[in-house]
């Protein structure tokens, strides 16, 4: 039997942005297992909660992680919103929804950087990170932030879009559909990224199911499930299908969130020719009282969000159950047996948010 | 701006930020904004970085990292605190877990604040603490 060895890796590392260390059990080259320790951006979230009222919360929530932020707000208004039972408007909805699938795409966008990146592929991360730039240019036109911008409150949304605002968020949809194609002509037949992707860390659809995963780690095994089909906000209206892709490696985790990018575009373009007139929130009167779980499709994955008001304006408990916890499990069992320089490309393509998993 | 004296190289650490910070800081590295042009590179590696740019508060276990990047880094060296929470705590000041900026655990030499921080006073920020690094770098000398 080869000798057994244990490399670091994190939490300062080359290949993440955020801190989150794994101690790598080594068999010469060959991972036999991975034990990964988390805590270094635990700030204690869930607990503000009993310190800010449940209106000022939204601005915590968003600030939950900076690249989901705007869905983090958006699930803690829903659940506030259904126990307090308040109707949204109609508007409100729309706007929430075009906002939320611009997060996904700059997200979608980011991590394929990211990608590339992690691969060495030093001009397509440039690439995709440009493409980025509209979404976030758009992003900085109607609301005024680019990363993090605040735009829900409890009973609707604070900001409204004009019609030329949401022409333009057409056209940049429209740009970026057009030149997203060299890159995803790149991601999908380039003979380097196929050979660095494919393969690699595959997840079976059973052991998908059974492990827990969510998102397009899920879908990319095969199972069809995206909790946009239920229908929240103005999911309803518009032509929302999984995407999936059935080989359940690297390359067909790529492969699904290169084709939701264009799913999301196309449901931007949808909402914003069907977005009704009328108001964009309603007032809010009392205190919440009782519980609910509120969910939505993060970029990530499936998030869950639990309210408990006590009819006092400060909340009992909130319980956030991000994406990036459920995919870790699986993200374990797939390092086990990979070669130790695939590590980083594996650790990525579970499209990992370490601040979201923390709080 | 004058001429720039040198090329620093960059060193990131995310101190349990909410990544918004981080990504702003990425961001400066691509086509738009392209802080390569001022010879600055990001580098992982701390022994060779001059500047550590630090996003987030700090809580009791990054701390001990914190410490060890800002030790391992050779002098002179210029600490730049991106982002709110790295300037006081900012929003997650008062959470149970949060020591509050980045000054309550190394010497911090230039403060961007902002939520999350723009790329344009991230590469604002760290225009000045290249100054400020030529100023450290003039006084050892004279010291030497």
């Amino acid at each position: 039997m080869a000798k057994r060895s244990i490399i670091p890796f994190g939490p300062q590392h080359p290949v993440l942005p955020e801190p989150v260390h794994l101690d790598l059990v080594l068999e010469d080259e060959t991972v036999v297992g991975a034990i990964p320790s988390i805590g270094y951006i635990h700030r204690g979230l869930e607990k503000l909660v009993e310190k800010k009222d449940f209106k000022q919360y939204v601005y915590v929530a968003e600030r939950v992680c900076g690249i989901c932020s705007c869905g983090h707000g958006m699930g803690y208004c829903e659940a506030v919103e259904q126990v307090m039972e308040i109707e949204v408007p109609a508007r409100a909805r729309y706007l929430r929804t075009i906002w939320m699938e611009m997060s996904r795409v700059h997200s979608h966008l980011l991590w394929l950087g990211l990608l590339a990146d992690a691969m060495g592929f030093e001009s397509l991360f440039m690439e995709s990170w440009r493409l980025r730039e509209k979404i976030l240019d758009m992003f900085d036109a109607t609301t005024g932030g680019r990363i993090i911008f605040s735009v829900n409150c409890v009973g609707g949304t604070l900001k409204d879009m004009d019609r030329d605002m949401l022409a333009g968020i057409c056209r940049a949809a429209d740009e970026i559909e057009q030149e997203i194609h060299p890159v995803m002509e790149t991601f999908l037949r380039d003979y380097s990224v196929q050979s660095r992707l494919k393969g690699l860390g595959v997840l079976k659809k059973d052991d998908a199911v059974l492990l827990g995963a969510v998102g397009p780690m899920l879908r990319a095994s095969g199972e069809a499930y995206d909790v946009r089909m239920l229908g929240y906000e103005a999911y309803g209206d518009l032509d929302v299908e999984p995407v999936t892709a059935q080989d359940g490696d690297c390359y067909s985790r790529c492969r699904v969130r290169l084709y939701e990018i264009l799913q999301s575009l196309r449901l931007i373009r949808q909402a914003a020719e069907k977005i009704p007139d009328g108001e964009i929130a309603v007032p809010v009167k009392g205190n919440p009282k009782g519980e609910y779980f509120a969910r939505i499709e993060q970029p990530r994955g499936e998030a869950i969000y639990y309210v408990k008001g006590n009819g006092t304006k400060n909340l009992d408990r909130f319980r956030l159950r991000t994406p990036t916890t459920s995919n870790i499990p699986p993200m374990v069992e797939l390092l086990k047996g990979c070669q130790l320089a695939d590590v980083p490309l594996i650790i990525l393509t579970i499209d990992p948010c370490i601040s979201c998993t923390e709080r | 701006m004058g001429k720039m004296s040198r090329s620093p190289w960059l060193l990131h650490y995310d101190a349990s930020s909410c990544n918004g910070c981080d990504i702003e800081v990425l961001d400066c590295l691509t086509p738009k904004y392209d802080i390569e042009r001022f010879g600055i590179i990001n580098t992982g590696d701390p022994f060779q970085a001059d500047i550590l740019l630090i996003t987030g508060g700090v809580n009791s276990q990054t701390e001990p990292v914190v410490k060890q990047l800002y030790s391992q880094m050779p002098s002179p060296k210029v600490v730049v605190a991106v982002g709110i929470c790295a300037c006081t705590g900012g929003v997650f000041k008062e959470c149970y877990n949060i020591r509050g900026g980045i000054d309550t655990v190394i010497p911090v030499d230039v403060y961007v604040p902002g939520c999350a921080a723009r790329p344009e006073s991230i590469i604002d920020g760290v225009v000045k603490a290249v100054q400020i690094l030529d100023q450290k770098r003039a006084a050892q000398n004279q010291e030497a």
